[in-house]
């Protein structure tokens, strides 16, 4: 099972703040891709928005393969300060 | 975290005078530098910001640019407090503390903490006004801020 966050615009979009998923190690792309069948707002939200990705709270690129009990986060680029 | 660096991110608004307090506690500093954030209000619509953040993340995240500067510079006590939840116009938003023997190694570092701060630190900034809310926009010239510690 992997948990999975969304943040800010990126939870508004996909309308909720957390799921999770019993799949096995797979890359973010494949997740994303996954995912992005849930309907329009999930494919528009992580494929066309393009957000960042975190896992186990370090920023990972497309190709880092999730592992089983990993949480994996999307959200928007930063703006805090 | 050790004792010579502090990461509060909070709904609390920002002592100042406590942590100028702390950072001032060692006789070899001869430095001390500290920045303010503070919220603007440019239009006069805009109510007030909130502050959305991945808890967990932002701690850690926070924690490891304070370990780079450290790395970088010579320094002493460092303090980053970062507030979130809702905040009004001319609230503090975020205090960067910083002690150090000599001025430059504290200008510089400060400088360093905010500039990767803003393009790092996972928090999310929503304006609320009278027509709406809205997020606010990733910024170029933050990300052009990072260049320059390369």
């Amino acid at each position: 099972m992997i948990k999975i966050l969304f943040f800010a615009q990126t939870r508004e979009l996909v309308g909720v703040p957390s799921l999770t998923l019993e799949i096995e190690a797979i890359t973010i792309a494949d997740l994303i891709n996954h995912l992005s069948l849930k309907g329009d707002n999930w494919q528009y939200a992580l494929k066309e928005k393009q957000p960042l990705c975190a896992v186990n709270k370090q920023l990972v690129d497309e190709s880092y393969i999730i592992q089983i009990g990993d949480e994996v986060a999307f959200f928007p680029p930063v703006t805090g300060g | 975290m050790n004792e010579n660096s502090i990461v509060i991110v909070g709904d609390d608004s920002i002592d100042i005078n406590h942590y100028y307090q702390w950072l001032s506690q060692s006789p070899e500093d001869g430095a001390i530098v500290t920045f303010t954030g503070k919220v603007r209000s440019l239009k006069s619509d805009i109510a007030s910001l909130f502050l959305e953040h991945y808890q967990g993340m932002t701690e850690k995240v926070l924690m490891n640019i304070i370990d780079k500067a450290k790395e970088r510079w010579d320094l002493n006590r460092v303090v980053v407090i970062h507030r979130v939840g809702e905040i009004f116009a001319n609230e503090n938003i975020v205090y960067v503390g910083v002690s150090s023997a000599h001025r430059k190694d504290s200008f510089a570092a400060a400088e360093f903490i905010m500039d990767v701060l803003k393009n790092e630190a996972p928090f999310w900034k929503k304006e609320k006004s009278l027509n709406g809310d809205s997020w606010v926009e990733a910024k170029k010239s933050d990300k052009e801020s990072l260049k320059k510690w390369h």
